[in-house]
């Protein structure tokens, strides 16, 4: 057995393990059993760690996993579902492949939700399910499920293997998709049969394939007339997404903003990809983002989308959503174009390369007229939410003030993964980065559970950094049986619970919008640290300001990991706030 | 706007897509109509002139906006080499119709004969009990047919949906637009 250990000792993941030979190897190995081909994949494709679950239909591979535990690495999970959200939170920390294992039938069916999630989340995972032996297929044989169809429209790619011979071929394709272009979750699915079988294995990256054109080339064309467009406006706006980390833009991006001096909003899945302290950053769009972006989305001239996707959380009412201005959309994925808001200038491609390329043909304007309306309109919304959210006048803590003493107390320099609700907002409001990949949250299928898996993979992913899980009392009961593998495999993660009682987001609502008919909505939580000290991890319950930042600095401070339950005003809402139908400009404060 | 609120008009679109053969991409491509619940009027898929390439024609009644989104996301398909759509006038279109009908009809009805004439259908084989007729064109052409054999009496009907192959004077793999590159 393997332990995660904590920071200040050895890493789960040596990185000094000595480097791996990139050279493909050329000559095939006669007589590989097709399961351990299926390692030897994952080793040549750089994988250190993957996360799974046993069970009959991956025996086999199972067993070559126990020989070549030097090699790779397996964290057993507790539920599927903890393996795949794992796996993604491994990817977004790190930017690498995320890989998860799992058998056939419920083993398979218990990643779907992990999958639907990391496909709209454009998240890089290969999953390798089990399957029943080739001749048992269609038979309804036990633990048999068809996986490929009930998954096709929820990944990127997937694939049944069912002879050992197209192991590696498969696998090479496997990673080249889940990584390329835009990122997207890929199952490869594989019988019984293929695993043991022999095969002459032969592996070699793909780099290439004829269907496939992920990274389309932006005509020189787009790029001038976008620099056009942005060289003429007077009120520009950027809002950016998660297509700048994907696209490991953030320098690119950067340069882009100081040279043009155009404030920059950033959707949920953007966050963290440039420093909060940057003189553009304007805040983050949406529902519950801030006031200024929302508002100003309105009355911007040229709107210059990067890496985002107008997600209707982003948009509000798409009938009203930035009309007066021309649209400008970086993606790279060509059906996002026009798909929600029609683009005037659309350049599609690779935001690393199409950005320098704007870059290059922008001039140095400053906007501090245009910066301005920002500042006044931040200054309303200090006024109106945050100072109160910061330093509420009630007894009981807020969930932004935790955010806040959290900044404080890392430096703004932890890694925060959330959960989803209304600590996700404040987390997502409240939080500051200074590196890229430090927000790990489920953004577009808002996956209530993600957070203690996700923790633990951004942790095994990044040993060096401070992940905090921010997590509510609803969420953490979700993939609570994770707690066992935090254990088991001793991963140094912190979980905030910030517990008011209630599914918050849903009870807010039901308060707005039902006449505060609070149906199923409250709900009560075991005794949290009896449960973490079951499971063998440090922990606390805080229920007074007063004892907050302590009790922070102790969770920091422990070595290992730590469950802090903090109590917080139990009909507490998240403001500002745009009332669903309505528009980015109707963006109430209270 | 929204996909919800257009008041665009809705028209007959076919879709050529092309794909490698690889089992399951049919429900790929047919999932992204059904994610909408929009009805699929015919489909036709077929091997190409390309080896290992196969073509799909597939026929929907809906608006120019949505057929443009549908087209991106089909074509974003991993194994779809390439998907482009047209309205009627931009293709040819044949589909082939095939009716049994009892062979009494032929030989002691008199005018079968003109009626076969008419329509320029043809008579594939003829059998003790029953006679297959054969007639390709457009739907309205073969639906004629039946309402003028329906007085004899048709024991079984049968019709393709249409295959479409563009006017544009390229070809496959060189379409002008919609093109993955």
């Amino acid at each position: 057995m393997f332990k995660v250990e904590n920071t200040n000792k050895k890493p789960i993941i040596n990185h000094n393990f000595q480097e791996r030979n990139e050279d493909e190897q050329l000559e095939p190995t006669v007589n590989m059993l097709g399961s351990e081909a299926l390692i030897n994949c994952l080793i040549a494709e750089g994988i250190e760690i993957m996360f799974g679950y046993p069970g009959g239909a991956i025996m086999p591979t199972y067993d070559v996993i126990h020989q070549k535990q030097d090699a790779i690495k397996h964290v057993l999970v507790r539920h599927e579902q903890g393996a795949i959200f794992a796996a993604q939170g491994y990817a977004r920390a790190s930017g690498k492949v995320g890989v998860c294992i799992a058998t056939s039938g419920p083993g398979a069916t218990n990643l779907i939700t992990g999958i639907a999630d990391a496909q709209i989340d454009s998240t890089p995972l290969v999953c390798i399910t089990g399957q029943v032996h080739k001749d048992l297929l269609g038979t309804d044989a036990f633990q048999e499920t068809d996986i490929i169809d009930i998954s096709m429209p929820i990944t990127k790619w997937n694939y049944k293997i069912t002879e050992a011979s197209q192991i590696p071929k498969v696998l090479a394709r496997a990673f080249y998709i889940a990584k390329s272009g835009r990122p997207g979750p890929v199952l490869i699915d594989i019988t019984k049969n293929a695993q043991m079988e022999y095969l002459d294995y032969c592996y070699k990256k793909c780099h290439y394939f004829s269907s496939y054109h992920p990274e389309p080339s932006p005509s020189l064309q787009s790029v001038k007339a976008a620099a056009n467009l942005i060289n003429t406006a007077k009120k520009p706006l950027v809002v950016f997404g998660q297509g700048v980390i994907l696209g490991n833009a953030e320098k690119e991006f950067n340069e882009f903003l100081d040279k043009t001096g155009i404030p920059a909003a950033s959707t949920i899945m953007g966050l963290s990809a440039i420093d909060n302290n940057h003189k553009n950053y304007v805040g983050m769009l949406g529902m519950h983002g801030n006031y200024a972006p929302n508002l100003l989305t309105n009355e911007c001239d040229v709107l210059i989308a990067i890496g985002m996707r107008f997600d209707d959380r982003v948009t509000g009412s798409l009938d009203t959503y930035a009309k007066q201005a021309k649209i400008i959309h970086l993606e790279i994925d060509p059906s996002e174009i026009d798909k929600n808001v029609n683009a005037d200038v659309a350049v599609v491609g690779n935001v690393k390369y199409t950005i320098p390329q704007l870059t290059k043909r922008v001039g140095e304007d400053q906007y501090p007229k245009w910066l301005q309306q920002f500042k006044y309109l931040q200054k309303q919304e200090f006024d109106a939410v945050i100072k109160d959210d910061l330093a509420p006048q009630s007894e009981q803590i807020s969930m932004p003030e935790v955010i806040e003493l959290v900044n404080e107390l890392t430096n703004n320099n932890a890694i925060i993964v959330t959960d989803v609700g209304q600590h996700q907002m404040a987390a997502c409001r409240y939080a500051k980065f200074t590196q890229s990949r430090s927000m790990i949250t489920s953004g577009g299928l808002g996956t209530m559970g993600f957070c203690i898996p996700a923790a633990m993979g951004a942790k095994i992913a990044e040993p060096n950094r401070t992940v905090i899980g921010i997590v509510g009392d609803g969420g953490v009961q979700m993939n609570i049986q994770e707690l066992g593998t935090i254990m088991q495999t001793e991963i140094d993660v912190k979980i905030i619970i910030l517990n008011n009682q209630f599914l918050g987001m849903v009870r807010q609502w039901q308060e707005l919008y039902f006449d505060k008919r609070y149906a199923s909505t409250d709900i009560t939580s075991p005794d949290y640290q009896k449960l973490a000290s079951a499971y063998g991890i440090g922990s606390n319950k805080v229920t007074s300001r007063k004892e907050l930042q302590q009790a922070l600095e102790n969770m920091l401070n422990h070595n290992g990991a730590y469950l802090l339950e903090v109590m917080v005003g139990q009909e507490d809402n998240v403001f500002p706030m745009i009332s669903p139908g309505c528009s980015v400009s109707e963006m109430r404060l209270k | 706007m929204s996909i919800t609120n257009m008041n665009e008009t809705e028209k007959i679109f076919t879709l050529a897509l092309f794909s490698r053969n690889k089992a399951g991409i049919l429900n790929r491509i047919t999932s992204v109509f059904s994610r909408i619940k929009l009805n699929i009027d015919s489909l036709n898929v077929s091997e190409t002139e390309s080896e290992g390439v196969f073509r799909y024609s597939i026929k929907v009644h809906t608006t120019e906006k949505l057929i443009r989104r549908l087209t991106k996301q089909i074509e974003k398909q991993v194994d779809v080499i390439k998907a482009v759509f047209a309205t009627d006038e931009y293709i040819v279109q044949q589909e082939i119709a095939l009716y049994k009908i009892p062979t009494s009809a032929m030989l002691d009805e008199i005018k079968t004969e003109k009626v076969i004439r008419d329509h320029n259908a043809r008579i594939i084989t003829m059998h003790r009990d029953y006679t297959i007729i054969e007639k390709t064109g457009h739907k309205h052409e073969t639906q004629e047919l039946f309402e003028a054999l329906e007085p004899y009496g048709i024991y079984e009907f049968v019709r393709s949906g249409p295959i479409s192959i563009s006017k544009l004077k390229t070809q496959f793999p060189n379409l002008k637009y919609g093109s993955k590159q």
